[in-house]
């Protein structure tokens, strides 16, 4: 089987974001870049899927910058096959970077059967690139996946929906899967992994080797800025016995009419 | 050609560590440690993961790390739990002699089937009346014909317990002191091996710490590393290893404690305040910082000297002394930062200043550490 899993780069959860010097773009330069977690559970479930089914491959497709390929090695590390990299801003909107996997994947050589994506990234939340990605490639495609399951060339979809049911979808491959939290427990990446990784193959392409263009852009963005700081909340001091009736009748006042909570 | 930079593989080895450290060890350290016990699961994880005996070279199985990756996956080991590394790092001790000592056939025999699943090995040097007096062992070492004869006590072994493989150092002729030095591998399995009940100790304690009696133990012939007599340069070759990963696991814990300080001067508030914000808590915090720093610098010089096919006796003893000292006296601010919290096992740097106490001690008490250095300088 051709496996292919689309792993994007996001910000560490931990980074405190702010905008860059011009308001285009977050500052980039001091981030610390991990794999987008959703999309670590799609790397785990095509690892798995490659076990079950010898002489499968995995290969990983990423489109961003390259000063640091974070997400590539570590996909490689937990066993992923081979890599491809399409250079390009990381603040492509999501139809150019669906294109330029699209690009990738058909750089590849090989013929997709089943690509695993994250159902969403964690930096910008888009929940686009999959669906987009699908469609590009003319293939059914499944999202917040939490059960898979493939035996005899057809694959069976648990998906979340509103109010915690399970929707079960049974596809024929070609099949995009996005996955999401619950679908299994993925890996670390093993040291040996981690050495091995070095000399697995990586392709590098440009985002013109993959046909994509600034024509293809479709969301500019214009402006970042930081929300506006919270006001302090207000204080009530209710431990002065002598002013207890006040203060409670003020704060009730206040919460009737313009919190407006009771 | 300086560069104070890991490279990026070695960043890599890093996160993945400390990944295994703060979501597998940390969470489970305090419960095992009021336990008492192994935590063989976590042990048996990490060895999957390649985590333990990062000393075997490549063409016995080993991954191939450098003296430099082993440091950052110690120090990492050691921030989740300075315990459990202490089981992981025995392993390396034991092993380490083989590597340094064996011939082909041996490392083949002894170093692979630890490549294949996970075993333990122990290293068995001190005795009930020798601790810095390595040379001084009484653990006799008798030519039984086509074996060796072992008699003896050994004492403080960690692992010994859960051992598959002991290494042992034993003595041919004591009026030979260290010219009559010589080290075995020994299945645990001999008969004749007697291993004692676990100590009870200040910290590590989810570490196995025991007495091993060796009573007529049979060992083959062909399972002395090196020549007869070979021992003691044997262990001084393993010593240079070793001090700087002690070392290294010291700015692991020294590293956890300083983080919990920061963590907890940021968040707790004295006089309308965090603690964080008055001048006498900063100036602790900038200390313990330093502290780590320079005894981060120190283990990666010694451990880049071997790298670099230099003499690093001098910098391991250095790092050794300097990285147990500092991290017993983060450990101790750490808990005086935490105030009466501090004191508590609710709250994690009484363990860690438990546990720093120990690294002071073994693989060469800070006062040896101090004498080898003096022998150097005044070489």
């Amino acid at each position: 089987m051709n496996i292919f899993v689309c792993v994007k780069q996001v910000p560490d959860t931990e980074t405190k974001v702010t905008p860059n010097g011009d308001g285009t773009f977050i500052e980039t330069s001091s981030i610390k870049w991990i794999m987008n977690p959703y999309d670590e559970f799609a790397v785990e479930q095509a690892l798995l899927l490659k076990a079950a089914n010898a002489g499968s491959t995995v290969t990983v497709v990423r489109v961003g910058s390259t000063q640091d390929t974070e997400a590539l090695r570590t996909a490689l590390a937990m066993g992923a096959d081979e890599a491809i990299l399409v250079e390009g801003d990381d603040n492509l909107d999501s139809y150019m970077i669906a294109k330029a996997i699209k690009g990738g994947i058909e750089k590849s050589g090989k013929t997709p059967d089943i690509i695993f994506t994250g159902k969403q990234a964690i930096d910008d939340d888009c929940l686009q690139v999959p669906q987009l990605l699908a469609q590009m490639l003319d293939m059914p495609s499944v999202s917040v996946v939490v059960g898979f399951d493939h035996a005899d060339g057809k694959t069976t979809l648990k998906r979340e929906v509103e109010g915690g049911a399970l929707e079960v979808y049974e596809v024929t491959n070609p099949v995009l899967v996005a996955c999401n939290k619950g679908l299994n427990t993925p890996r670390y990446a093993s040291l040996p992994g981690i050495m091995k990784a070095k000399r697995k193959p990586l392709q590098n392409l440009s985002l013109a080797d993959v046909g994509v263009s600034a024509d293809d852009r479709r969301v500019k963005y214009s402006n970042f800025q930081l929300p506006p700081e919270k006001p302090p909340g207000k204080k009530y001091d209710a431990m002065d016995e002598g002013k207890q009736a006040e203060v409670v009748a003020e704060v009730v006042q206040l919460l009737r009419n313009e919190a407006k909570v009771i | 050609m300086l560069n104070f930079e890991l490279t990026s593989e070695q960043k890599e080895i890093q996160e993945m560590a400390m990944k295994f450290a703060k979501n597998e060890m940390m969470p489970n350290a305090s419960e095992y440690d009021l336990k008492g016990e192994m935590p063989m699961d976590i042990l048996q994880k990490a060895w999957s993961l390649g985590l333990v005996n990062t000393c075997i070279p490549v063409e016995f199985g080993g991954a191939g790390f450098s003296t430099i990756d082993s440091m950052v996956i110690t120090e990492a080991l050691a921030y989740g739990c300075l315990g459990m590394n202490t089981a992981i790092m025995a392993n390396d001790l034991a092993l380490l002699p083989i590597v340094i000592g064996g011939t082909s056939e041996q490392k083949e025999k002894f170093l692979k089937p630890f490549t294949e699943s996970y075993k333990i090995a122990a290293f068995c040097l001190t005795e009930p009346g020798n601790g810095s007096d390595a040379a001084g062992l009484k653990t006799t070492i008798k030519d039984g014909g086509d074996h060796w004869v072992v008699n003896g006590e050994k004492m403080w072994i960690t692992n010994a317990g859960y051992a598959d493989l002991f290494t042992l150092y034993g003595t041919l002729d004591p009026s030979l002191k260290h010219k009559g030095i010589s080290a075995l591998v020994i299945d645990a399995k001999a008969e004749g091996i007697e291993v004692g009940k676990p100590e009870k100790k200040m910290g590590h304690c989810c570490s196995d710490t025991r007495s091993v009696t060796f009573r007529d133990v049979k060992v083959p012939k062909e399972n002395m590393l090196g020549q007869p007599g070979d021992g003691w340069k044997i262990a001084m070759k393993t010593l240079d290893h070793s001090r700087p990963m002690v070392a290294a696991s010291a700015v692991g814990g020294a590293q956890c404690a300083l983080d919990h300080a920061k963590g907890y001067a940021l968040e707790r508030n004295q006089f309308g305040k965090p603690i964080a914000a008055h001048q006498s808590i900063q100036f602790m915090l900038a200390e313990m910082a330093t502290k780590v720093e320079a005894s981060r610098l120190l283990v990666l010089k010694s451990a880049w000297l071997i790298d670099n096919n230099q003499p690093n006796t001098r910098l391991a003893s250095m790092a050794k002394s300097f990285a147990s000292d500092s991290f017993m006296e983060i450990a101790t601010d750490a808990v005086q930062i935490y105030g009466g919290y501090g004191y508590s096992k609710e709250y994690p740097v009484e363990k860690l200043m438990r546990d720093a106490k120990l690294i002071q001690i073994y693989e060469g008490t800070s006062q040896i550490q101090r004498l080898v250095i003096a022998k150097e300088v005044l070489k």
